[in-house]
C-alpha cells in the first residue's frame, strides 16, 4: 500500500472541512493511505508574504522540517493550494540556495527541527492525475458499476433489475458536464504537473467518473483570493467572469479551499449584480471522485458545500423530470440543484 | 563645435529624465532621484525588477489592473526611477493576489509577484495609512497562528474587526458567518492568549529581522 504524509492545513479544519473528509474518504477507496504530519502548523497563507519576508518562508520550512523526519515516505500530499504554493516554494528555493537553507535552520534550530531538504511537496491534484492515474479511477467506477449490475444493463442482456433502478444507475453522470477550475497557485509559477497556463490535468479525471468536461478558458483564472475580504468589488468581478462561463455547466469542480469559497459563497449576491441567477453547486474534487467511486455523499459530506449540490431546491421537482439522476453509494438518488429554473 | 554636443548630453539626460516622469507619472519631477534616500529593503525590490524593459506584458495579465490606479508597468518604472512617495501613494501592489500569472509571463523572468509582496511588506512594516485595512487583515491573522500555531478563522476575525474599529465592517461578513456557523463549520470562540511553541520561532524571525538579515 503507497502512503504519503499528509499536510491537510488550516482551512480543513474548519470552513473546507468537506475537503478534508472527502480527501481522506477518496485516497483510502483508491487504496492509499496518509499519515499525518505531526504537530503541523500554520503555512503562513497569503498574510505572512504580505507581512515578513522571513516569516514567510519559516512557517512552511517548519512543517517540512518535521516531514523530513519521516522513514517512510517522502512525499507530502496536500489539499490547499495555498499551502501547496507555500510549501513547494521552500522547497524549491532551498533547494537552489544552501546559503538561505542555513538562515531557516538557525530559526528551527530553536525547535531542534532541521530542514534536510528530502520532503517533496505535491498537490493532490498532482497525485491524483500522475500517481493515481484517470485510468486506475476509472476502472474502479467501471468496478463499482459491475458490482451494480449496471454493465450487464448496458449490454441489454440483464432484466434482473427492476427497469426503473437500473436504469437510474446506469445515468449516473452521463449527461453532466462539470468545469474544472484549477485557480492559480497549484499552477503557478511552479509548472510541477499541468501547464500553468492551460491546465489539463482534471479533465481525464472528470471523463473518469462518466461525465463531460466542460469547456471554458476561466479554469486557471484568479478568483481574487483574500481581496474578497479587503476589497470585495474586485473579488466579485472575478468570480463573476467565471460565474458567467459557467453558464452551461452542472457544476464546477475545484481543488482549493479559497477558490471554492469565492466561487460558493457570493453567488447570491453576484446573481442579483447581474440579474440573473448564476447559481451552480460547486464540489472538491475528491467529493465528485467519491461520488463516482460509491462513497456516499453522507460521507463526502456534500451537506456542508455552501453551495447546496444536494436538492434542497425549490424547483427540484422540475429537475428531476428532465435530468439525469446522481446515485450515490448507498443507492439513495442525489440530485445536482440546477441553476437556469 | 565640441563646447556644444558636451552641454546638450547633459541637459539631453536631464530632458529624458524630465520627459520620462512627465509620461509615466504625468507629473513634472521636482526631485532628482538620485538624491532621494531609498529605504535598503526597497532598493532589494528595485533590483528584482532592474531589467525590466517596460513591455507592459505584466499589466495586460494582471486579473487586477483594471482596478489599479496605476498598472504594474508603471509601478515598476516608477520604482526604477526611485520615486518612493509616489510609490507608495499608489494601491497597485495591495491589489495585487499573488495569481502569479505576470511572474509566469515575464519575458524577462522577472519575480514580479515577489516584489508586489516586498511592497506589501514595507507598507506594513512601516504601518503606512493608506494601506491599514489589508494590514490589519494580514497581522491579526498572523497574530492568531502566533498564538496558537493554527489560524482560528473566528479568532482571527474577532481580532480584525476590533482593530479596524469600525462597527459596521462585521455586518458585511454576518450573513457568510451565520451560514458557516449553521453548517458547524465555524464557532464562535473568543481571542485567548495561547502559548503555541511557534512563539520561539516568531521571536528568531524578528530577532533575525531586527539585526536586518534578509534573506
Amino acid at each position: 500500500m503507497k502512503r504519503y504524509l499528509y499536510y491537510p492545513g488550516c482551512s480543513l479544519e474548519g470552513t473546507a472541512l468537506e475537503y478534508e473528509i472527502s480527501t481522506r474518504a477518496v485516497m483510502k477507496a483508491l487504496g492509499y493511505e496518509l499519515e499525518e504530519i505531526e504537530d503541523w502548523t500554520c503555512c503562513g497563507a497569503g498574510a505572512a508574504e504580505s507581512v515578513s519576508h522571513l516569516l514567510s518562508l519559516a512557517l512552511p520550512a517548519r512543517n517540512l522540517a518535521i516531514a523530513d523526519k519521516s522513514e517512510k515516505c517522502n512525499d507530502i500530499l496536500v489539499p490547499c493550494s495555498a499551502c501547496y504554493l507555500n510549501l513547494k516554494k521552500v522547497e524549491e528555493k532551498t533547494k537552489k540556495d544552501p546559503e538561505l537553507r542555513e538562515k531557516i535552520n538557525t530559526i528551527l534550530n530553536e525547535s531542534g527541527l532541521k530542514l534536510t531538504g528530502k520532503a517533496r511537496v505535491r498537490h493532490l491534484l498532482d497525485i491524483l492525475s500522475v500517481d493515481v492515474g484517470a485510468d486506475a479511477i476509472a476502472r474502479k467506477v467501471q468496478k463499482y458499476r459491475e458490482v451494480n449490475g449496471e454493465l450487464a444493463d448496458t449490454n441489454g442482456t440483464d432484466d434482473r433489475c427492476g427497469a426503473k433502478e437500473s436504469a437510474s444507475v446506469k445515468r449516473r453522470f452521463d449527461g453532466f458536464r462539470f468545469a474544472p477550475y484549477y485557480g492559480c497557485q497549484c499552477l503557478r509559477p511552479y509548472a510541477a504537473f499541468d501547464d500553468p497556463e492551460f491546465p489539463v490535468s482534471m479533465e481525464p479525471l472528470i471523463e473518469a467518473t462518466g461525465a463531460k468536461v466542460h469547456r471554458w478558458s476561466m479554469g486557471a483564472k484568479c478568483c481574487g483570493a483574500s481581496h474578497m475580504n479587503t476589497d470585495p468589488e474586485v473579488s466579485l468581478n472575478l468570480v463573476k467572469a467565471i460565474l458567467l462561463n459557467a453558464r452551461g455547466a452542472d457544476a464546477v469542480i475545484t481543488v482549493c479551499p479559497m477558490c471554492q469559497m469565492n466561487l460558493e459563497a457570493y453567488q447570491g449576491k453576484i446573481s442579483s449584480m447581474c440579474h440573473e441567477n448564476l447559481k451552480i453547486p460547486v464540489l472538491y474534487l475528491p467529493q465528485l471522485i467519491g461520488l463516482a467511486l460509491g462513497i456516499s455523499h453522507k460521507e463526502l459530506r456534500l451537506d456542508l458545500n455552501l453551495s447546496s449540490p444536494l436538492s434542497d431546491h425549490p424547483c427540484q421537482e422540475q429537475w428531476i423530470a428532465a435530468q439525469p439522476l446522481l446515485v450515490a453509494g448507498d443507492g439513495t438518488a442525489v440530485e445536482l440543484c440546477k441553476r437556469s429554473c | 563645435m565640441m563646447k556644444i554636443v558636451r552641454i546638450s548630453k547633459g541637459t539631453l539626460k536631464f530632458l529624458y529624465m524630465k520627459l520620462y516622469t512627465f509620461i509615466f507619472t504625468g507629473e513634472v519631477m521636482n526631485q532628482n532621484p538620485n538624491e532621494t534616500n531609498l529605504s535598503a529593503s526597497l532598493i532589494k525590490i528595485q533590483e528584482m525588477v532592474s531589467s525590466c524593459i517596460q513591455c507592459g506584458t505584466c499589466t495586460g495579465s494582471c486579473p487586477n489592473a483594471s482596478a489599479m490606479d496605476q498598472t504594474p508597468r508603471h509601478l515598476w518604472r516608477m520604482l526604477l526611477m526611485g520615486y518612493q512617495d509616489e510609490i507608495f501613494r499608489t494601491r497597485t501592489f495591495e491589489l495585487c493576489s499573488s495569481c502569479y500569472t505576470c511572474t509566469l509571463r515575464c519575458p524577462r523572468g522577472l519575480p514580479l509577484t515577489e516584489a508586489m509582496a516586498g511592497l506589501k511588506q514595507i507598507s506594513a512594516c512601516e504601518n503606512l495609512a493608506k494601506y491599514r485595512k489589508s494590514t490589519l487583515f494580514y497581522r491579526n491573522f498572523i497574530e492568531s497562528v502566533r498564538r496558537h500555531g493554527r489560524v482560528r478563522e473566528s479568532e482571527f476575525m474577532t481580532l480584525y474587526f476590533v482593530s479596524l474599529k469600525d462597527p459596521f465592517v462585521p455586518f458585511r461578513f454576518a450573513p457568510l458567518g451565520i451560514k458557516l456557523m449553521q453548517k458547524g463549520k465555524i464557532s464562535l470562540q473568543l481571542p485567548s492568549r495561547g502559548s503555541h511553541p511557534l512563539e520561539a520561532l516568531f521571536r528568531k524571525v524578528e530577532e533575525m529581522e531586527n539585526r536586518g538579515e534578509m534573506p
